[in-house]
């Protein structure tokens, strides 16, 4: 069996900080880590390897330091890595992105096995957008399964897969056909430590790095923001409201003095709502 | 370099992309009017759908062309949803009924989708940034192969007509402005309760086309086995609720936010916490309130303990009352909130919970007797 796992290198999220004058990210010195969600993509392939053998090969596009990321997969025992970076990826959109990992998967494909699975996290946390997992389901046209919560059945031999899918008031049973591809909900399960024999391998280990030509991709009007239908036309950080909040006195107040204060204030500013609180609430 | 122009659309020329000019290929000339994907699904439609029709609205209204719904769903299951979509402010709604299209699956709906857009050509197409609007939204753009913007929190037309789709970036500390140049129709996906639901127009009608299509159920591989309804019990419905309370770091501990759970409780509203208190473990992530977790538009949001991180105030600008407790004077919440008090949250949020207690079993008395 083989299954390809997409990851990505993000900015740790709550270290960002933005440039108070030029309202612009300030990425130095910010560090990287693996797009959280994609770890539990991750640990559902190792699952699945250690249950049914075979590989998992973890993939990402991105600048040549993502090589740490696809070590840190190697550490957690992902069989092997490749990483696809080259200038013309730079800039891409959602739709550019999932033209390149396509290709990506298909060039690791040629080399190692047709995937059985192909596994992403449900969104990453710098673009929060979802959008390239199906992006690279329907590019290969494979079909696809989001905001999964569980595999509940895995059949290798007669090639199906059931699942438990998030969906509005409830989970879906969805069971479909290998090979598909799978986006992992964050909480489902817990990304495994390491064996040491994996860390000693990891830190021996070659990424394997691809530029665009070495993995195929010849259409580079595909590609980066020549590839990609939108574009960023403007960044700004959010205007402050004009006025502050006004504050209740505190100062040689009681606690109880300064609750009644609030809630005459609540009062005052929503009329109505003490009213239909007596109706809705019942635990008071 | 390869010059062929991939079908279906592919951008005129190349040179620098923030200044080109917007000249649409002239097969994408044809395309017009807003679409807004209907979520109808056992029966019901997600609120978010009757949100973007009254952006919808704005939109078609500025570019003066229609706006209209698309409701997908089983045979005879669609009529309520139609007649909301006119009632919502649709002029025009497009109609399929067919037995695979009962429960949403990505095959069916993306096939039916993109023949839709194909025939009728929607210069834009609207749906929810939920499981469903995501899942199928990046389906669509990849077959289609235009551009799609998640998660906006603002929809609005440029001068020269052109989508205007600004969103939440790097975690919310930013917000992006994004535009499809040079492709049709011009997608996105709008998160829940960002925008208000319009007013609704009981008896308002519009034009109904129905499209007719062929879905047979051995060609679609994937299976719906079972459905397994959420609990009642332990559902949270922060979202839509009409009060809301929630906890930050400031809290101090998880056995405090007891204290968010007690002050929900009797004022019947829902409770959440803010990003950190879900990495430290002491709220499941559905409760997290924020740009990463739920948008929030309750009549009055009680906030203990959180700072205001714009990740957080994107998620609770639309409340129309916000009430905020941190001992931090300088805390960014107090640039946002309507109230504030500078205290320390655990101190005040257990007499809170008693003087709003006292007061509401007061006025029940009193309502009681009259």
């Amino acid at each position: 069996m083989h299954i390809i796992v997409c990851i990505k290198q993000v900015p740790d999220s709550a270290q960002i900080r933005v440039h108070p004058v030029t309202n612009t990210i300030m990425r130095q010195g910010v560090p990287t880590i693996i797009n959280p969600y994609d770890l539990f993509a991750l640990e559902e392939a190792l699952r699945l390897r250690d249950e049914h053998g075979g590989e998992v090969t973890c993939v990402t596009m991105g600048p040549p330091m993502a090589d740490n990321a696809l070590r840190k997969c190697l550490t957690y025992g992902a069989d092997r890595a490749v990483l696809l970076t080259d200038r013309f990826f730079a800039g891409s959109d959602t739709l550019a992105t999932s033209y390149a990992l396509a290709l990506l998967i298909k060039k690791v494909a040629e080399n190692w096995g047709e995937p059985d699975l192909i596994f992403c996290g449900k969104q990453t946390i710098d673009g929060d957008t979802a959008q390239v997992g199906p992006g690279i389901a329907k590019r290969l046209k494979l079909l696809q399964l989001t905001y999964v919560a569980k595999i509940e059945e895995f059949d290798l031999e007669k090639r199906e897969i059931t699942i438990h899918r998030r969906a509005e008031g409830g989970i879906q049973v969805l069971k479909t056909k290998l090979p598909c591809l799978v986006t992992m909900l964050e909480g489902t399960n817990e990304m495994r430590r390491g064996t040491m024999g994996d860390a000693l391998r990891a830190a021996r280990s070659e990424i394997i790095t691809w530029n665009a030509a070495a993995a195929g991709i010849t259409e580079l009007a595909l590609c980066g923001l020549k590839g990609s239908p939108t574009i960023v036309k403007k960044v700004y950080a959010p205007s402050p409201r004009a006025e502050k909040a006004y504050q209740i006195e505190v100062e040689d107040k009681s606690v109880d003095q300064i609750c009644e204060a609030l809630i005459g204030e609540v009062t005052k500013r929503q009329p109505g709502l003490e009213k239909d609180l007596v109706k809705t609430s019942s635990d008071y | 370099m390869n010059d062929k122009a991939p079908a279906p659309a592919a951008p005129a020329a190349g040179g620098t992309r923030a200044s080109a000019k917007k000249e649409l290929p002239d097969h994408l000339k044809s395309y017009k009017h807003v679409w807004v994907l209907v979520e109808l699904e056992r029966g019901v439609v997600h609120p978010v759908s009757w949100e973007l029709m009254g952006e919808g609205r704005k939109l078609a209204d500025q570019l003066k062309v229609d706006l209209c719904g698309v409701v997908l769903g089983p045979p005879g299951g669609t009529e309520k949803a139609v007649a909301d979509c006119f009632g919502y402010g649709a002029d025009v709604c497009y109609v399929v009924e067919h037995e695979a299209l009962s429960e949403y699956r990505n095959e069916p709906y993306t096939v039916v989708a993109t023949e839709l857009v194909n025939k009728f050509q929607p210069e834009i197409l609207l749906l929810g940034a939920t499981n469903l609007g995501r899942d199928l939204a990046g389906s669509v753009a990849t077959t289609l192969l235009t551009g799609l913007t998640a998660d906006c929190t603002e929809l609005a037309v440029d001068a020269d007509g052109s989508l205007a789709a600004t969103r939440p970036t790097f975690g919310g500390s930013l917000l992006c402005t994004i535009y499809t140049l040079n492709y049709r129709p011009q997608m996105a996906t709008m998160r829940p309760r960002v925008a208000a639901v319009p007013v609704y127009v009981p008896g308002r009608t519009g034009k109904i086309i129905r499209h007719e299509v062929s879905l047979p159920e051995e060609d679609i591989i994937t299976k719906i086995l079972a459905f397994l309804p959420d609990a009642t019990s332990n559902k949270s419905n922060l979202s839509y609720a009409d009060v809301v309370v929630a906890g930050g770091l400031g809290m101090q501990n998880g056995d405090n936010f007891q204290l968010v759970r007690n002050l929900a409780s009797v004022l019947g509203a829902e409770w959440g916490g803010s990003r950190p208190l879900v990495q430290k473990g002491w709220i499941t992530s559905d409760r997290q309130i924020g740009q990463t977790g739920k948008t929030i538009r309750p009549r009055l949001y009680i906030s203990a303990g959180i700072s205001g991180a714009i990740q957080h105030r994107v998620g609770v600008e639309g409340a129309d009352l916000i009430v905020a407790i941190n001992t931090d004077k300088n805390a960014p919440i107090f640039d946002f909130a309507h109230v504030g008090i500078i205290a320390d949250a655990t101190k005040v949020l257990p007499a809170l919970t008693e003087s709003f207690r006292r007061r509401l079993a007061a006025a029940s008395t009193l309502s009681a007797a009259e």
